[in-house]
C-alpha cells in the first residue's frame, strides 16, 4: 500500500466535491476573515489601551498593566477557552435578563471577539512603545501651538509613531493569521480544522496537512510583500533601520 | 524579523517592581481583587481539585520537561541554523532560511498535526521503521509533540541567532585572527560566546512564548497540565474553575521563569553595569 500512487492522490484537492480542495479554501476564507475582524479589533482596543496606559488615570493604568500582563502570560489556547465559553455564556445570560431568550452566537463574530482581545494585549504593548518613541519635543511644540490633545493625537502623535509601530504591527498581523488555527480546538471550521476533517477521512494525512501548510505559508508570503510597500512608503525620508 | 519589543509585547519578561508599589487607589483594587478572589473560592466549585491534585502535579512535570527540553534542543539547533545563514556556502544557508522561513509562516498546532498524524501514518508503512529500536518511541505522541516544539523554537531562534552573529564587531573577529587563532578557535572562543551573549536578551521572551506553546501538544494526546484539565472538565461538566486554575497556574509558572531569568541575567556580567 505504500506506493507512490497512493501516497499522492492529486484528485482529493480537486476543487469539487469528491476533491477537498474547495473544502480548504473555504477554511483559509474562514480564517481570513477572522484574523482581519480579531487584527482590527485588536488594533482598536490596543489603541485605547496605549493612550490608558500613557495618559490615562492611575486606576486606568493599573487595569490596563493587568490585561496585558495576563494576556502575555498565559497561553493564548487558554484564554481562548475561556473567552470562548465565557463570552457566549456572559451574551446569553444577558440577552435571558432582557428576555431575549438564548441567542446564536455565530463562530465568526466569537472567533473575532477571542483573536480581537488577545491582539489587543499585544498591540497595547506595540502602540505604547511606539508613541514612548515620539521625540518629547515634538509633542511639546503641539501643545505650545495650542492644540487640543485630541488634534495632538490626530495630527501629530499618531502619524510620528507609526514608523516605529509598523515593525512591530505587521508581526502581529502575521500572529493573527497564525493564531486563528488555535480556534480549531473550539470547533470552528477554519483552514486547520477541515485540513484535519479532510484528512481524517480520507486518511491522505501527509497531502493535506502540507496543501494547508501550503496555503498558510502564501498568506504569510503574500503578507509580507504588501508590509514590505507598507512599510517603504511610511519610512520615507527616516534614516533605514540598524 | 522580531525584534526585542515584538518579543517583550508578545511574552511577559517583566514582573511589577516593589517600588511605589503601595498607592492608596491600589490599596482599594486589591480590595477588590481580593474580594473577587474570595468569592470565586467561596462560591464556585473546587471539590474536585483534591481528586486531581497528583495529576496535575504530573502534568506541570511534563509542561516543565517539555519546555527545557524543547528550549534546550532547540537552541543547540539555533546555532548552527543562525551560523550558516551568515557564514555558511550557499546551498545551506538557502536550506536554513527556507526552514525559519516556513516554519515560522505556519501555525505550530498545523505543524504539530502534520508530524504525528502524517508522519505517525506513514512510519507504519515501512518494515524497516517497524522493526527498528526507535518503533516503541514512534507509537507514542511525546516524541512528536518534542518534535514539533524544538523545530518551532529551533525556527524561530534561529532568525535571533543570524542577527546575533552578524552583529558580532568584526573588529573582535579580527583581532583574534591576528592573534593567530585558528577558524575553530575563533568561533568557541570569541564568534560563539559573543553571539550568545547578544541573544540573550531575547532568550527570556522566547522562553516564554515557548510555553505558551506547550498546551497545543494536549491536542495530540501528550497528558501535560492543560491535558489534566480538560479531562477534569470532561468528568465533571464544570466549565470555569478548572480553566481559571489552569490559567492561574501559567501564569506562576511564566513568573518563575521571568524570576529566573532576571536571576541569571543579573550574574552575567556586562560592561558598564
Amino acid at each position: 500500500m505504500a506506493d507512490a500512487g497512493s501516497l499522492i492522490n492529486w484528485s482529493l484537492l480537486a476543487l469539487e466535491p469528491p476533491g477537498w480542495g474547495g473544502v480548504l479554501l473555504a477554511g483559509l476564507w474562514n480564517s481570513v476573515q477572522i484574523a482581519v475582524g480579531g487584527y482590527a479589533l485588536g488594533l482598536l482596543l490596543g489603541t485605547g489601551g496605549a493612550m490608558g496606559k500613557l495618559y490615562g488615570g492611575p486606576i486606568t493604568k493599573d487595569l490596563l498593566e493587568v490585561y496585558t500582563t495576563l494576556v502575555r502570560a498565559v497561553p493564548e489556547l487558554v484564554l481562548i477557552l475561556i473567552l470562548y465559553y465565557a463570552g457566549t455564556d456572559m451574551l446569553n445570560q444577558i440577552s435571558a435578563a432582557l428576555g431575549w431568550g438564548a441567542v446564536d452566537i455565530s463562530g465568526l463574530a466569537a472567533g473575532i471577539f477571542v483573536i480581537g482581545v488577545v491582539q489587543g494585549a499585544y498591540s497595547t504593548e506595540v502602540l505604547r512603545g511606539a508613541i514612548k518613541a515620539v521625540p518629547a519635543g515634538q509633542i511639546e511644540a503641539a501643545r505650545a501651538y495650542g492644540m487640543s490633545p485630541t488634534r495632538i493625537m490626530r495630527r501629530i502623535t499618531l502619524p510620528a509613531m507609526l514608523p516605529h509601530a509598523i515593525p512591530g504591527l505587521s508581526n502581529l498581523w502575521l500572529i493573527a493569521t497564525k493564531d486563528t488555527a488555535l480556534l480549531a480546538v473550539v470547533g470552528f471550521s477554519e483552514l486547520t480544522l477541515v485540513t484535519r476533517q479532510a484528512a481524517g477521512s480520507t486518511k491522505a494525512y501527509l497531502l493535506f496537512f502540507c496543501a494547508a501548510g501550503v496555503l498558510y505559508l502564501t498568506l504569510t508570503l503574500v503578507s509580507n510583500v504588501l508590509i514590505g510597500f507598507i512599510e517603504r512608503r511610511y519610512r520615507r525620508g527616516m534614516a533605514e533601520p540598524a | 524579523m522580531m525584534s526585542d519589543q515584538t518579543v517583550s509585547a508578545l511574552a511577559l519578561t517583566e514582573l511589577p517592581t516593589k517600588r511605589s508599589f503601595f498607592k492608596p487607589h491600589r490599596i482599594v483594587l486589591m480590595a477588590i481583587a481580593a474580594a473577587l478572589v474570595f468569592s470565586a473560592v467561596w462560591f464556585m466549585r473546587w471539590d474536585w481539585l483534591p481528586r486531581y491534585s497528583g495529576r496535575l502535579a504530573h502534568g506541570v512535570g511534563v509542561t516543565l520537561l517539555l519546555l527545557a527540553g524543547t528550549s534546550i534542543l532547540g537552541f543547540l539547533l539555533a546555532v548552527p541554523i543562525g551560523l550558516v545563514q551568515v557564514t555558511g556556502p550557499w546551498p545551506l544557508k538557502m536550506l536554513a532560511r527556507g526552514f525559519c522561513t516556513v516554519v515560522r509562516g505556519t501555525p505550530l498546532l498545523l505543524q504539530l498535526w502534520l508530524l504525528y498524524y502524517g508522519l505517525g501514518s506513514l512510519f507504519p508503512q515501512f518494515p524497516e521503521i517497524r522493526n527498528s529500536f526507535l518503533w516503541p518511541y514512534l507509537r507514542e505522541a511525546w516524541p512528536y509533540g518534542m518534535a514539533a516544539l524544538t523545530i518551532s523554537f529551533a525556527a524561530y531562534e534561529g532568525e535571533v541567532m543570524r542577527g546575533a552573529f552578524a552583529g558580532v564587531p568584526p573588529g573582535e573577529l579580527e583581532a583574534a585572527r591576528a592573534y593567530g587563532m585558528g577558524r575553530f578557535t575563533m568561533f568557541r572562543r570569541i564568534w560563539l560566546p559573543r553571539a550568545v551573549h547578544r541573544a540573550l536578551p531575547t532568550l527570556n521572551g522566547e522562553t516564554v512564548l515557548q510555553l505558551k506553546s506547550t498546551p497545543l501538544v494536549a491536542t495530540i494526546t501528550v497528558i501535560d497540565v492543560y491535558a489534566v484539565i480538560s479531562k477534569v472538565r470532561q468528568e465533571t461538566y464544570i466549565t470555569y474553575e478548572p480553566l481559571l486554575l489552569l490559567a492561574l497556574i501559567y501564569l506562576c509558572l511564566t513568573a518563575i521563569l521571568v524570576v529566573a531569568f532576571r536571576y541569571f541575567e543579573s550574574r552575567i556580567p556586562t560592561r558598564g553595569a
